[in-house]
């Protein structure tokens, strides 16, 4: 086991990290604003990299696809929080779930009609094609990093919108108390829909970002949407800084389990036994990393204090 | 008008004791295979009402001990054992254990936690069943020789119907009279004010997960029956969709009812056995279907024909 693959790996697991805290920051926002659980999130994710894909394939150039996808993430969420979520805010969570679980299955039957059920695939640009030599001798795939910087830009961004303008501050009051911010005159209908768009279009990013190094396919969005799920529930929800450290521990603890659990089991265990639990302790390994957060934090490891 | 609630379940029943009369007559199989998916899937849905419309628990993992106690019987004939009681034994004691470990770390949190933990743990045992190569991993395995229940096989289709019936029949007697006992009504009263009951010195904990594992146990028998009636085991038993569904039955029928879920079982069922054979893109109907139910149809079925009785 060579520190080298030990970075290599740490670094992927950033990426996937990276990328997850793009999806739960949009959830998060919405839970902790409009109290609405929403699963169709992840046909968002889906949607995104299906557009960029799409447009990529029309334009012929993959920064033109990319600046058409965004305001086409965007439409699409507004488009979903005006037809169908508007009416669910003041439900309980139950109806909530039933309600987006429908959309999930309309819109990855839609994706399978219109794209087919076979993978799409999505090129990588041809300047962000290659390695660079992150430390001398070992190279990274440039994409990759791209992931990461994207995914950087994005968190940092965030953070000072909500923390540093106007608009951050109408977002936290309306979090803490929409009641109360709405009758000092915030308009938060119109609050609360830009902050789903905006959550659609980080969501988008995820998506178009990961489709050059994954397949782009019908039902894509659902095991992030989990991992997100998770993601939120250890940072504590509607916590943007909770939801930025469990993304990167998730990240990192499922990739590296993934590739050095097996041999770690080898030097304790038969071969034979090593093999079959390798895997299987790996897939399992943030549910129970998650479980033992829950346990003794039930709240998550960054309660948002609720007004 | 308890007479009507009453009425509604006996007519549940009777409908579905008249299935095999109709299969025998018309010389149709297939509806025998699916008048038995129908009552387990009752099986499950009736479990999960257990906890969700009586105990406010709102798990959006219960497949996941459909695939225990359906793992439970492949496992079992994997290595050559083939005695059904012995099977649905396992089936229960290893779906009781499993919930009980869950339900103990997912209770301790609430509301929307609640939520997505039941769905992360549910997903959970869906990548271990995938990750278990030996057992068919994503693929699934086939179970060759049918459970053995001494007096039939599963393979026998007439005789497996009249069985998933009477332990369908079973499950509800006992569910009714669990909800009217003095467990039921403090889990009720757990549903509607948790910190009133606490006050009143009920330690609601307790209870919640006394239910919890009962209905893994409950639903983890309908696993196990799956598996007979397929003869397939696969992690898609657990997948995150099938939760949805068994929540989107006891929706459909009416939660906090005991004959809701079963009606709710055979329309979903049916209806996806009708829309299939109408278009393969089914799912683009059903999802727009579930959107409305959710937003004008809050009661279910049962609410549209036991109205009066509140």
């Amino acid at each position: 086991m060579s520190w080298e693959l030990l970075l290599v790996q740490a670094l992927n697991g950033f990426q996937f990290g990276v990328m997850l805290f793009l999806m739960a920051a949009g959830l998060t926002l919405v839970f902790g604003i409009m109290n609405l659980v929403n699963l169709a999130h992840g046909s968002l994710y889906m949607m995104g990299a299906y557009f960029a894909a799409t447009f990529q394939a029309w334009t012929g150039s993959w920064v033109a696809g990319v600046a058409l996808a965004l305001p086409a993430s965007f439409a699409l969420g507004l488009a979903i929080d005006r037809v169908a979520l508007r009416t669910l805010y003041d439900r309980d969570h139950l109806d909530q779930v039933l309600a987006t679980f429908g959309l999930i299955l309309f819109f990855n039957e839609l994706a399978r009609i219109v794209w087919g059920a076979s993978p799409f695939h999505m090129k990588t640009p041809s300047w962000l094609d290659g390695h660079v030599e992150i430390v001398a001798g070992i190279p990274y795939p440039l994409y990759r990093l791209a992931i990461i910087g994207v995914g950087i830009a994005v968190a940092t961004l965030l953070f000072l919108v909500i923390s540093r303008t106007r608009l951050g501050m109408l977002i936290r009051a309306s979090a803490s108390n929409g009641e109360m911010a709405g009758a000092l005159g915030v308009d938060t209908k119109i609050l609360f829909t830009f902050v789903f768009g905006l959550g659609a279009v980080f969501a988008g990013v995820a998506g178009l970002m990961v489709g050059p190094v994954s397949a782009i396919l019908p039902g894509m969005g659902e095991p992030i949407l989990i991992l997100t799920f998770v993601v939120i529930v250890i940072g504590g929800i509607g916590s943007i800084r909770g939801a930025f450290v469990a993304a990167v521990l998730i990240g990192i603890v499922d990739t590296t389990g993934r590739v050095f659990l097996r041999t770690a089991f080898k030097r304790f265990l038969v071969p034979e036994i090593a093999d079959t639990l390798g895997p299987a302790v790996a897939s399992m390994l943030i549910y129970i990393l998650m479980a033992a957060i829950l346990f003794f934090r039930p709240a998550g490891l960054f309660p948002a204090r609720k007004g | 008008m308890v007479g009507r609630a009453r009425l509604f379940s006996i007519v549940v029943l009777a409908a579905l004791a008249a299935v095999p009369l109709y299969a025998w007559a018309a010389g149709d199989a297939s509806a025998l295979d699916l008048g038995i998916r129908v009552m387990v899937f009752a099986l499950a849905a009736l479990s999960l009402d257990l906890i969700l419309g009586f105990g406010g628990m709102i798990s959006f993992g219960h497949a996941a001990y459909l695939g225990v106690g359906a793992y439970a019987v492949g496992i079992l004939s994997h290595y050559g054992i083939t005695d059904g009681f012995l099977h649905l034994a396992v089936a229960i004691a290893t779906s009781a254990v499993i919930a009980f470990l869950i339900g103990a770390v997912c209770l301790r949190t609430t509301g929307v936690y609640f939520i997505m933990i039941t769905l992360a743990f549910a997903q959970m045992l869906f990548f271990l069943g995938v990750s278990l190569e030996k057992f068919g991993g994503d693929d699934g395995m086939t179970i060759w020789k049918p459970a053995d229940y001494h007096l039939f096989t599963a393979a026998d289709r007439y005789a497996l119907y009249y069985a998933v019936l009477v332990l369908l029949i079973l499950g509800l007697a006992a569910s009714l009279q669990l909800i009217d006992s003095r467990f039921g009504q403090v889990l009720r009263g757990a549903k509607s004010n948790e910190r009133r009951m606490r006050a009143l010195g009920y330690a609601t904990y307790r209870y919640k997960l006394a239910a919890f594992t009962l209905a893994g146990a409950m639903c983890g028998l309908a696993g196990a029956l799956l598996a007979n009636l397929t003869g397939f085991v696969a992690p898609a038993y657990m997948a995150w969709t099938r939760s949805g569904e068994l929540l989107v039955m006891v929706i459909l029928g009416g939660i906090g009812s005991l004959a809701g879920p079963i009606v709710g079982s055979a329309v979903l069922l049916m209806m996806e056995h009708v829309l299939s054979r109408v278009t393969q893109h089914w799912m683009l109907i059903l999802g727009p279907i579930l959107v409305l139910l959710v937003l004008f149809a809050k009661r279910g079925i049962y609410g549209w024909f036991v109205r009066e009785a509140r």
